[in-house]
Formats: structure tokens, sequence, C-alpha cells
């Protein structure tokens, strides 16, 4: 996707495509848990559930709603109906877990040997009686994340189309407000309803933890804005609904397939913002917003501010550090921009993809960012190559490289600071409150150092005879 | 398809990673799509590896769906052979090569016309072999290959060295405790006066393969890896091997009574008779352990055993043999050589489990309600559900089970280690006593945790406080026992009486 006027002075690269990520499926253990009446099915090959089962680590044990449909010779070479397979499992499912949606995750193997779950699944659908989403979540096309971005372009072709009618119950599909009123009385929900200002629906997309999606909630409502629904919501069954002319806000930056399909297929507005990760992108989030809607923003300096007065010890040591993103989970520039607002220098972002046009408000702001705090425009390294990245980690020297598990220990042996990616998919990053958990996991290495500085041990590899 | 919730044995693919990133200077590339590298993530956390694990992917994306991974392989190979100069790169099929059907032998042969270093296609189907077998093969082959070269150069010496010396075989990374297993047999080889030729494939050098003819006699500690190409050795050279695991006091000193045999046989004239002896009775504790009166406690105390073919037959074993516990089941979830596992263990447990279901385990673990699990992780897991101890003896594990500090399983040491993980593992003796005797010190409430059926049987108030008085590691298992007995008998509520008459009746 190439925008034709690129106004931007980044630098954009673009290597091999040669690096480590998890497998998008990975997608499935955050999002069985944040929809509570799902059952994900992966259907694909042990490797799958290999990774599912080691990746999740403990999770696996407690009782999760996922499983492998896992293939065998028979359903590759198509010995066996993949229908009537498909069919078996998902009623032995229905039987044990009664859930109100199965997602099935299509894998590389299902791509592969082309098994049209597409057409299978609204068969199936009928037969079975519980509504079957696909979501092709492979490695073939996408990169950790993005499997999110996958089912929630799916779900999104699943929300209702109309508003309930009557009179009642016309804040019924509106599970976050429910949750808010809850007990209270009618008067006082109309006398809430008009602490709102008058302006078209507007629905997020993105799933977050529960706290963190009333956190953001409340963060609007701040300035009079009603969040009419989130996709996805705690349960399939209280999708938002969509209609016409809709507005829609992402929370997260690697959701460009759900935000171009609520565009496309539910003709709902999409709002171009730089997105809630720091005190800085959650102002100007909420400011994008605001200005869409007319509504002059009040307090957020003050509230910014503040942020940033507490978070000034954690500031204190990342500030003039450099950092080198490896890439791995599309947050990186994101999370660089609000690194550079609290004073480093990113030497390089490493991305596995760059959607520009959904991006386009964050790299704007990222290029501001760099311009405010006057350093120099980082190079941002689309489809990195591993080993390349760690030849320059070598030469440049950065005070902290955010990477993957396969890189870290290494890194770390060598006297290099690493820092987890992975820690930032999982965490509680989004909004003015949780800004201070995204430093907390940039400076523990750097905090551990401090605790270690004088033992004289950071380098403990052996330097090894180059041929 | 299968409905799979978790697995024991992993994808082939994991198999010859496993061996080649065991090996110095091997380097691996993977025919996989984007995030099939998962195996770095493991190494590098599980084992803790300070090096980057060589391995890396030939990526398997749209393009090559649609048109082959025409130069893309080849590139591959060749610039990882300027970057980093292996002495070996083995070409690695995942699943997904399994089915693309690309020809790969094709293109390890033109990768070869280039590289420095020597390439291979490691030969395994991902629908025909799990974990175990895979690196089981691929290890053979490595073996071969450099055999069969150094034998077309004319390099392969054949004499036998001149003291008795042993290829140890199997010992690789992301093994159940096999650091701490190979210190364990070098120390053993050493005390029994046999030089070690070669370890492989862990830390060996490729290079070194040409040289393990030359040794007197191979040793396979592990029934999952090695034997294969201890079979091939056998074949080619005629060296014996042993593959007694020697894990446990009784199966330790057969494999040096083995060895011994073996080593006789070639001229050596040793006996380790008076060695077997003095490590049994003074050196390693499990003898003695046996004799004590801790571990007389354990006697009869139920047991439920499942693992790999090795882990899990070693420790029926020794529970069985060596400490007089009850094991009512062992398992193995190595399908493809259950005869082997049945006929080690047969005499030894009241019943044999072959399955790779883990639900199914864990049924069984409930109905039995032993006293202590020895299993994987998984079996741990089930444990903490059910309030029955865990000691871990074989993969799949966790970080947790890469110990630091010295822990093997094998030889004498090994012997001291299991006792310990055994003897920890069941509630200690005594205080089980005492807390008979004295009531219990636990007020918790809550008893069930709901595994077992409910009940609909109505506990009275004494009942429930009699109840309480039981400790809480049987408590369950009185509860279930007195309300089976409840039922059968048609009371509709419990009282402490109806307890104690439950008691008398089944030995509850």
């Amino acid at each position: 996707m190439t925008v034709a006027k690129e106004p931007s002075a980044l630098n954009f690269e673009c290597e091999t495509g040669n690096y480590h990520t998890f497998c998008p499926i990975s997608c499935v253990a955050w999002l069985y848990q944040k929809i509570e009446d799902s059952f994900f099915l992966v259907i694909g090959t042990k490797t799958c559930g290999y990774f599912l089962q080691n990746a999740m680590g403990v999770m696996i044990f407690a009782e999760p709603r996922y499983a492998m449909a896992e293939l065998e010779e028979g359903d590759i070479s198509a010995q066996l109906n993949d229908y009537e397979e498909l069919k078996r499992l998902c009623e032995q499912i229905k039987r044990d877990r009664n859930p109100s949606v199965i997602v099935w995750i299509g894998t590389c193997t299902t791509e592969i040997i082309k098994t049209d779950l597409e057409g299978l699944a609204p068969k199936l659908e009928a037969e079975i009686g519980i509504p079957i989403v696909v979501a092709r979540a492979n490695g073939l096309d996408y990169a950790f994340t993005q499997g999110e971005d996958t089912v929630l372009a799916a779900m999104a072709n699943r929300c209702p189309e109309k508003a309930p009618v009557s009179e009642t119950d016309k804040s019924d599909h509106n599970a976050i407000q429910k949750l808010l009123n809850f007990g209270k009385k009618k008067e006082d929900i109309a006398q809430e309803e008009s602490e709102y200002v008058e302006h078209p629906p507007l629905v997020l997309f993105g799933s977050l933890p529960d706290p963190v999606v009333t956190q953001l909630t409340l963060e609007l409502k701040k300035q009079g804005i009603k969040v009419s629904g989130w996709l996805p919501a705690k349960r399939f069954t209280e999708l938002p609904v969509l209609e016409e002319g809709y507005y829609v806000a992402g929370v997260n930056p690697f959701l460009s397939r759900t935000a171009t399909t609520l565009m496309r297929r539910r003709k709902c507005k999409l709002i171009g913002a730089p997105f809630p990760i720091g005190p800085d992108g959650t102002r100007a989030w909420v400011e994008k917003i605001s200005s869409v809607f007319g509504i002059k923003p009040t307090g957020l300096d003050e509230r910014e501010a503040q942020i940033w007065k507490n978070l000034e010890e954690y500031v204190k040591l990342v500030r003039g550090k450099s950092v080198f993103f490896m890439g791995d989970n599309l947050l990186e520039i994101s999370l660089a921009r609000f690194l550079f607002r609290c004073g480093m220098t990113v030497q390089e972002i490493g991305i596995p993809y760059m959607d520009k046009r959904y991006q386009a408000a964050e790299l704007a702001f990222l290029e501001k960012t760099c311009q405010e705090m006057a350093v120099p425009l980082p190079r941002i390294v689309e489809k990195p190559d591993n080993y390349n990245q760690v030849q320059r980690i070598y030469e440049l020297k950065p005070d902290l490289v955010i990477t993957g598990m396969a890189h870290a220990n290494p890194l770390e042996a060598r006297g290099i600071n690493t820092k987890w990616s992975v820690e930032f998919t999982f965490a509680q990053i989004h909004g003015f409150g949780n800004a201070c958990d995204v430093l907390e996991l940039v400076t523990r290495p750097l905090r551990r150092n401090n605790n270690l500085k004088d033992l004289g041990w950071d380098k403990l590899v052996k330097e090894e005879a180059k041929v | 398809m299968k409905l799979a919730y978790w697995m024991y044995a992993g994808p082939a693919h994991i198999g010859t990673l496993r061996v080649a990133s065991s090996f110095k200077n091997v380097h691996a590339i993977m025919h996989a799509p984007l995030g099939d590298d998962y195996f770095n993530v493991m190494r590098s956390m599980l084992s803790r590896e300070r090096n980057f694990t060589p391995v890396t992917t030939s990526v398997v994306d749209r393009n090559v769906l649609a048109r082959g991974s025409q130069e893309k392989v080849v590139d591959n190979i060749t610039r990882k052979d300027a970057e980093e100069h292996p002495d070996l790169i083995v070409l690695t099929p995942t699943c997904t090569s399994s089915i693309l059907q690309e020809d790969l032998h094709n293109f390890v042969e033109r990768a070869q016309l280039e590289a420095k270093g020597d390439v291979m296609l490691a030969d395994v189907n991902h629908y025909r072999y799990n974990e175990l077998q895979a690196a089981d093969r691929t290890l053979h082959q490595i073996v071969q290959y450099y055999i069969e070269k150094a034998r077309k150069k004319g390099e392969l010496p054949t004499e036998k060295t001149a003291k008795p010396s042993v290829n140890i075989i199997g010992i690789s990374t992301l093994g159940f405790h096999n650091n701490h297993d190979c210190t364990e047999l070098k120390r053993l080889m050493a005390d029994l006066g046999i030089e070690v030729n070669t370890v492989i494939p862990e830390g060996a050098s490729v290079h070194d393969l040409k040289n393990m003819p030359q040794a007197w006699f191979n040793l396979t500690p592990y029934r999952e890896l090695g034997l294969t190409t201890a079979q091939y050795l056998e074949e080619e050279f005629g060296t014996p091997y042993v593959d007694i695991t020697p894990m446990g006091v009784v199966e330790t000193a057969r494999c040096i009574r083995k060895i011994q045999q073996v080593i006789n046989a070639q001229g050596a004239e040793v006996d380790y008779e008076e060695f077997i002896n003095e490590q049994t009775l003074h050196v390693s504790q499990a003898a003695w352990f046996s004799r004590s009166i801790d571990c007389q406690n354990l006697t009869g105390k139920k047991a439920v055993v499942f693992g790999d073919n090795t882990h899990a037959a070693a420790l029926t074993k020794i529970l069985s043999r060596e400490m007089g516990i009850h094991v009512v089941w062992a398992g193995t979830y190595c399908k493809y050589d259950a005869d082997w596992f049945r006929e080690q263990v047969s005499e030894y447990c009241d019943e044999v489990l072959i399955t790779d279901d883990h639900g199914a385990i864990g049924d069984v673990i409930a109905r039995v309600e032993p006293s202590a699990i020895f299993g994987t992780q998984m079996e741990r897991h089930v444990g903490k559900r059910l309030d029955i101890p865990c000691g871990v003896i074989a993969a799949p594990i966790h970080v947790q089970n890469f110990p630091i500090g010295y822990k093997p399983f094998m030889g004498y040491e090994g012997t001291n280690q299991i006792t310990d993980l055994i003897y920890n593992s069941f509630t200690l003796g005594m205080e089980d006593h005492l807390l008979e005797i004295f009531g219990g010190h636990d007020t918790k409430e809550v008893i069930t945790k709901g595994i077992s059926a409910e009940s609909g049987l109505n506990w009275t108030k004494d009942g429930q406080a009699e109840l309480n008085k039981i400790p809480g590691f049987v408590r369950g298992k009185v509860k279930r026992n007195t309300e089976k007995f409840a039922r059968e008998r048609g009371f509709k509520d419990i009282s402490a009486e109806v307890l104690y008459a439950a008691k008398e009746a089944v030995g509850a």
C-alpha cells in the first residue's frame, strides 16, 4: 500500500524478511480470554500446536477454550473429507463447551492444501447452529499481532447492522455503557446521557484488557464523547452495532485489515489518529477524535503534564540513552515515538509490516516528535533481516535492544541490554494511566544494570575465533 | 483430524534441530513459514544459551507458494555458508515443506557446488515421525555421512584405541538433564578406566565423527536418541553397544557389568565387581536409603509413572524394585516403541499404559488417587489440581527443569538425586503419622476440588468435623470413599459414625 504523495522525510527501507517473530496464531491466547464465550479452533499441524503449547506456557493448563484440529496425513491427501472431519470436531466442542462462537484459525497448511474454510463455515454453521468465524492467521502472510487483525476483520462482518429501535433498550447494544450503568435508575441514565456531547456513534476497535477498555472509555467521556461499542466486546453476543456512517477508531497499530473492512464493507468512517500509547499518544488520540466531532478538548494539557511529572523518575533513567527495535509486533512506531518524547534516541525501528496509510497519523506524529526533540529521524526497516541487524547492533552499541526471546539471552551475554518485545503485547500500555508500565518495562534492564554495575560481569561469552 | 490441546512429543523438525544445533559449528536452515523458528526461543530460554542458536529460516511466503522457492533456499544456504563458515548446513523440512513437495534435495546439491561447508537434507517426514524419531534419524544420518565421506577419502582410522574407550551417543540440547547426565557418565567412565572417545551430538565437531570406529564400544544411555547410530556402527565396524540406561542402583550395576563383558571380550581383563560393591554400599546413598526407616514408611504407597521410554521405565523399576513402592500403572507416550516399554516394566507395575492423550492420563490419575505422581510437566499440573505431589522425570519440561545446580539422573550421583526427588515427592513419612495422630493442623474448610462427581450427600456437622480432622492430603480420598460407602448402603446423611463405619469397611 503506497500513498501517492509521501510528505514524510522518514527513511523507509525493506530487507529480506528473515526475522524472528511469533506465528500469528498466537492471537488465540489473548483473544479467547478477551471474548469469553468463544472457542478458537486452530486447524493446523503439530508444528502449530507445539508453538502454542510452548509459547503460551502455563496458560495451557487452565482448560483453555482453544484447541488444535490436528491435520493428519489422511487430511492432507484428502482421503478424509474435511467437512465431515470439521463437523465431528465442532460437534464435540459444542457438546463439551457450548460456546457462542467457534473461530476457525486457518494456518499455513490449510492455505497450501487450499481448504475452503470460508466456504465450509456457513454450511456447517447452519447445521450445528453455532456461528463460525473464519480467520486466516497464517505465517505465510502475517506476523504475530496481525493475527488479531485477521480475527477482528472477520468479526467486523458479524457485527449487527441495525441498532434495536425500541426506545426502552436504546442503549442495550452498548455493553460497556450497560456495565457502567449497572444498578442505576433510568433517570440517572438519562442524566448521564446529557453528559455527552451530541455526536455520531463511535465504535473503537482492538482487543484490550477490560480495565484498559474502561480507562480509555472514561478518558473520552471526559470530553463528552460516548463510546457506543467496542470490537471485540467481552462476549461474541455483545458485538457492537455498525451502521453506515458510524465513526471508528483503532487503538492498536496492527489493525489495518480491520480498519479496511470497517471502511469498505461496513461503510464506517475511520478516524486516523496516533495510537493511545504513552501520554503524548493518548492525548493526540483524544484530540484527534474530539476534533473530528468538533469538540474542543479540555483539561488535556494539565492531564498530560501531570502524567509526565509522575513519570520523571523513569524518564531520568532513559534520557539520552539509545534504543534499537529489532521489530516483531508492529507496536514499534508508537513505542519509538513515545521513547523519543522521553528523550531517548532511536537508532532503528524494525517492523514486520508498515501500513503507511493506516499509520499515517502516527508516522506524522513521530516526525513531529523528532523535530520537537531535535533528534535525527530514525530509519524504519520493514521486513528486517535479523542477521544484518545483529551486525548493526554490534556497530551501533545501543543502550537497549528491544527484541524477541531468540536473541535476548545471546545479546545479554555479549553485554548488550535487551528487553523482550513480547511483553509489550501483553502488558497494559494504553492510555494515560499505563504510560508508567511501558517505562517500567523499558527501564528494567537499565535498573538491573544499576544493581549489578560493580561486578564486572558484562561480557559472558568467550571471543569466538573467526575463521 | 484430531482434537488436541497438548502434545508430549514435538513435531519432527524439532528433533532434527535439536541434533543439528547440539553439534559445534553446524547450522540448520528450516524451510518454513514465518514464525516456525520457535525452536530458537526455546533453546535460548530453556537452556539459557549464551550463543545465538544456529538455526535460521528460509522463509516460505506467498511468493514461494506461487513460484516455488527457486533460488531462495540455495541463496540462503550459500549466504549462511559465507557468513558463519559452518562445517555443515542441515536443510530441515517442516510440515509445510512436506506438503509443498519441492525438490529440496536438488537445492542441496546445487548449494553444495558453491558452499565451502557440507550441505545435507534431513531425511524426516513430518507426517511419519515425531521429534524423538526424527532426532534419532538425523543423528544417524549425520554420522553415516561423515563416516562415508572419510571412507571415500581414505581417512577412516580403523585401529581401536590402545586403552578401552567409548563413544557416548545421544546427549543433546533441550534433553532432560542431558548435560548433567553427560558429566556423570564421563566421570563414571573415568572411574572405570575407560577413555571417552567422543560424545555426540552435544558439543561435538563433525570432524570427530570419523574417529568413532576407534572406540571399543558405544554407550547409548537414552532409548530415544542414538540407538540407530549405535546399530549402524555395529553393522559397519562390529562395534558392540551397551543400551542399558544406568539409572538407578540396579540398572547402573547392570550397565557396568555389561560394559565389563563387552570390553573383556576384546581382551581388557577388567573386573568391576569391587567397584560396583563399593559404590553401591558406600558412595551412592540410594541403597542405604532403601534400608532406612524413611523408606520403610513408603512401603506399599501407591504411585503412577508416565514419561518417555527411558525415564518412565527406569523410574518404575527404581520405585518398585529399590523402594518397595506400589506402581499402579506405568506409561509412555512413545507409542512407536511401546513393545520395548511393556517388556521393561510389565513385572514392576500392575498395568501398562500406552497413550499420548493427556486427558486420558489425567483421568486415570484421578481414578487411581496415588500418593505421588512421577511424570512430565503435564502430570505435574494434573497433580496440582488433584492435590497430589508430582516429581518431574521426563520432557516436556519447563525452564525449572533446566537446573543450574548439578542434578544428573544417571550414574551413582544420579541415584542420590532420584532418591531425593522421590522422597520429597511423597509427603514426609513421619509428618504423615503425626498429622493422623493429632488430627491435623489444617483447618481449611474447602475440601473438594470438584474433580470427582458431585455426591448429593449431606455431611452432618459432626461428620464434617471428623472429616476435617483428617490430614489435608488424604482428606479428598477419605471423603470420596466414605460417600461411595454411604451411597452403596443407602445413607442420606454422613455422620461421624458413618465415616468410621466406612473406614472399617473399605479402609478409607
